[in-house]
């Protein structure tokens, strides 16, 4: 475990343990949005920013986590399952759209417009659900107005104890460092920098005798296990889920987190989700036109202020990845694995 | 040449619309050959190579390891064959280091402790050991071509392909890279395609001349680079 | 009968999408950029259209002259401050035009509000058989086959056309040929803004004009410009021929939603079988 790590582990730690002192239960419910936006933010971190998919469309699977939960929250009476299926659905849908994609030989700016197209039919789709023919088990589908009152997380098991919002955050938080560990853990085994070595250069990679589709549609669908874990955060903090979250806006702010936070760090996306989300409540979310307009400028600038683009400085990253504790040449030194 | 060949290609062709790059082609290694391929621009050489890579499916012929159909396979699998390819424009991990682009070659099949040991034993003998931490992107179009080359080495392939590894060389590195070539040859087989002619009369043993799309002549490096047509060829003149 | 009234309906399905890409299509087919700020394009012709038909301009007028006008002029605009910094750069200019996109959508609800607005749609409607069929739609599909036609001409028959695709072949050439290729590619997304504006102001009478109603148009759009492959003309016209048909075949069936949704899907499945589209495989050297 690199020294870096155990810091930011460390410090991510102390802020989250600490903000409860500070900040009253107002703060502790905004916090977990945060925190939900900052999950999300991470998968699409690691696509992009470690394994080169640039995916417009990872609002797919935070809003299919979402749902996910939601209904089977509703249908099951207990929690754990659903927070389950919030991961394995939008992580099975990811790995079948990935294999799709991947194995199809796809450009890359076509992954973009395709991840795209599947988050705006999920909109769709869902936005047409209204009515009572909708509905799966119990839980009726909603349309445009979504699936309310669904129910929080419980503890495991006793489907009475209801988590309060307090003890989500708490949960929340926790979900946070261990998604943070274990993608830098992953990061860190052969896997991990497999997929960095194919975002470098597909065709050494391919050379080197490692199939870049498989180990795209792997990191592909572990982006979009992560995104459907957040998406479930999110319909905890709100207590319901509406067809928004497959939106254009949630796919656009979720690129505008990566980017912003910067593109080729796990930190970076975090602080940029932070930042973000931040910055859109303080202007206030029932004047959406000054989100999109501010979301918009943030964008433009971002992409004609640094020089070399968005891309290059993919390489500049990464050779801050590469700077970080890469496997000793020299056979003393032995790297404790996690 | 006895026994099975390592590397066969049997009547391969590459028909790109109307035109045919490379036609029906006979083509034969054997273990711990050095083989060199050459020919003037546009006579087919860099295609044939790459249909030896997967790079490219044959649309005619076959092409098989070890008596073994690798035809239109695709480069990752021939790759885990023990073959080691190196391209014509390097192909290497820019923003990684030395060491962690041998590293993640050395890493397959292997444990991790392994492949540093790997590293360090390519590192060394490529004389690299002393870069071994920076950022190849940063590097001399002559030290990332050896970076690749340490890359394929890396994986301990029984057959290595090199497609102009001299290219863009200081006459030392020239130099260096023809004893490194030399030494490889000691244990594993190769097929070079190569331009410079210094080049090849340092490695060479056999040279196969391509010619539109061809194979002109196959024989020994003296006789090959003394023949008349092969002089022809390469004057534009028209071959015999 | 109503066999002819489905048949009517596909042509209006296939207009309808053709009018929306063609512009698209121009940009990406000849420059290769993909203008993610489409749907706003749409959106400005549209309120184009609304904004003067309100101010007491003759509503063809306002469609088939001002909409195309001031998209286009934007376009211009839009091309010299921010797109020509981005050429060779794809994702960059995704994510560059995505952020015209949202500003627009900003801009816009700042200054309109969010009500949707519209203008009727004239012309009444005729018979096929015992089924009622708008007048409107015959006027879209012959908006749309003179477009197309008209862009065929101006790109095949006129000197202006043999710059533009001369210089999208090869700039360098062009250049030095006395052709200022940055002129050209301010010209050519001027003209597809201007397309596009178009299509915006024909969809106003027959369309709820808000803010937003770009991101209706933008994943359809896309995607059938991808399906057509690089040949401006031929790929879109092939494309929505082939996705307008699917389209309104499925909402006979069910409803516009699961016609839009199949459209998509069909064309994502497609696009994965011809990963260069349509005229990528077929029809290779038409325009």
């Amino acid at each position: 475990m690199s020294r870096s790590f155990l810091a930011t582990l460390a410090l991510m730690i102390v802020v989250l343990a600490g903000l409860p002192m500070i900040a009253g239960l107002f703060g502790l419910v905004q916090a977990t949005l945060f925190i939900s936006m900052a999950v999300l933010a991470l998968s699409q971190g690691f696509i992009w920013g470690y394994g080169g998919i640039m995916s417009f469309g990872q609002s797919a699977f935070f809003g299919l986590g979402g749902y996910a939960y939601a209904i089977a929250a509703i249908d099951l009476g207990e929690s754990t399952l659903p927070l389950a299926l919030a991961i394995l659905v939008p992580t099975l849908f990811a790995a079948l759209l990935g294999y799709f994609m991947f194995y199809g030989r796809i450009s890359d700016a076509y992954v973009g417009v395709i991840t795209l197209t599947v988050t705006v039919i999920l909109f769709n789709v869902a936005n047409s659900t209204a009515g009572d023919a909708w509905r799966i088990g119990q839980a009726a589908l909603g349309g445009f107005n979504g699936i309310p009152s669904v129910p929080p997380l419980n503890v495991p098991g006793q489907p009475d104890n209801q988590l309060s919002p307090a003890a989500l955050y708490g949960v929340a938080a926790v979900l946070l460092v261990m998604v943070y560990a274990l993608l830098r853990g992953l990061l860190a085994t052969k896997f991990g920098r497999v997929v960095v070595a194919i975002r470098e250069n597909e065709t050494r990679a391919m050379l080197l005798g490692y199939d870049p589709r498989l180990y795209k549609t792997i990191t592909f669908a572990i982006g979009g296990g992560i995104a459907g874990l957040a998406g479930c955060l999110f319909t905890n903090w709100g207590g319901f889920v509406s067809p928004t979250v497959f939106g254009l806006q949630q796919a656009a702010q979720v690129i505008i987190f990566v980017l912003l936070g910067g593109l080729g760090t796990l930190i970076g996306p975090i602080l940029g989700a932070v930042a973000v989300q931040y910055l859109i409540i303080a202007i206030g979310t029932q004047q959406t036109f000054n989100a999109n307009l501010i979301l918009g400028i943030v964008l433009l600038a971002f992409v004609l202020l640094i020089p070399r683009g968005v891309l290059p400085s993919l390489g500049l990253l990464a050779e801050r990845i590469a700077a970080r504790p890469a496997p000793d040449p020299a056979p003393a030194a032995v790297e404790a694995r996690p | 040449m006895t026994g099975v060949p390592l590397l066969e290609a049997r009547g391969v062709s590459m028909r790109f619309g109307g035109v045919t790059a490379v036609d029906t082609v006979d083509f034969g290694l054997g273990e711990r050959e050095l083989r060199c391929l050459i020919g003037p621009n546009g006579a087919g050489k860099s295609t044939f190579f790459k249909m030896l890579t997967g790079q490219l499916r044959p649309t005619a012929g076959r092409v098989l390891f070890r008596g073994r159909d690798i035809t239109g396979a695709r480069p990752h699998e021939i790759a885990r064959l023990a073959v080691g390819i190196k391209t014509q424009v390097p192909n290497v991990f820019n923003g990684l280091s030395v060491a962690e682009n041998v590293f993640v070659a050395a890493r397959r099949g292997k444990s991790a402790r392994q492949a540093r040991a790997m590293v360090d034993q390519v590192l060394t003998r490529l004389g690299l050991a002393e870069i071994a931490r920076r950022i190849v992107g940063q590097l001399a179009h002559g030290q990332r071509q050896w970076v690749e080359i340490g890359t394929v080495l890396a994986q301990e392939p029984e057959l290595i392909l090199l497609d102009e590894p001299a290219a863009g060389m200081t006459h030392e590195e020239v130099v260096r890279t023809s004893e490194l070539i030399r030494e490889i040859n000691r244990a594993q087989a190769l097929i070079v395609v190569e331009h410079d002619m210094q080049f090849i009369r340092m490695i060479a043993r056999t040279v196969t001349v391509f010619n539109r799309g061809r194979i002109l002549i196959e024989d020994d490096v003296e006789r090959v680079l003394t023949h008349q047509a092969v002089r022809d060829v390469y004057l534009g003149k028209k071959a015999a | 009968m109503l066999a002819a009234l489905i048949g009517f309906n596909v042509l209006t399905s296939i207009a309808e999408l053709l009018l929306l890409v063609i512009g698209l299509g121009m940009i990406y087919g000849l420059m290769r950029i993909i203008n993610l700020a489409h749907g706003e394009f749409l959106m400005l012709g549209a309120y184009a259209t609304v904004v003067s038909a309100h101010a007491g301009v003759n509503l063809w007028v306002a469609m088939l002259i001002i909409a195309p006008l001031f998209v286009g002029l934007f376009g211009l605009l839009v091309e010299r401050t921010l797109i020509r910094f981005l050429y060779g750069r794809m994702i960059d200019t995704m994510l560059a035009t995505w952020g015209l996109s949202l500003g627009l959508i900003g801009l816009v609800t700042s200054i309109f509000g969010t009500t949707v607005r519209g203008v009727s749609a004239p012309l009444g409607s005729f018979a096929i058989g015992p089924y009622n069929a708008s007048l409107y739609s015959v006027f879209t599909i012959i908006v749309a086959l003179l477009t197309v036609l008209g862009l065929f001409v101006l790109l095949r028959a006129t000197k202006f056309g043999l710059i533009v695709r001369a210089t999208m072949q090869n700039p360098e050439m062009a250049a030095a040929l006395g052709v200022p290729p940055g002129r050209v590619y301010m010209a050519t997304f001027g003209l597809g803004a201007a397309l596009t504006g178009l299509a915006g102001g024909v969809i106003a009478p027959v369309s709820g004009v808000a803010p937003g109603m770009g991101a209706a148009y933008v994943a359809r759009a896309f995607i059938t410009v991808l399906g057509g492959g690089a040949a401006t003309i031929t790929g879109s016209t092939l494309a929505s021929t082939l996705f307008g048909t699917i389209d309104q075949v499925v909402t006979f069936w069910t409803t516009p939603v699961f016609g839009q949704v199949a459209l998509l899907l069909f064309a994502v499945v497609m696009i994965r079988m011809l990963p260069q589209g349509i005229t990528g495989r077929f029809f290779r050297r038409s325009i």
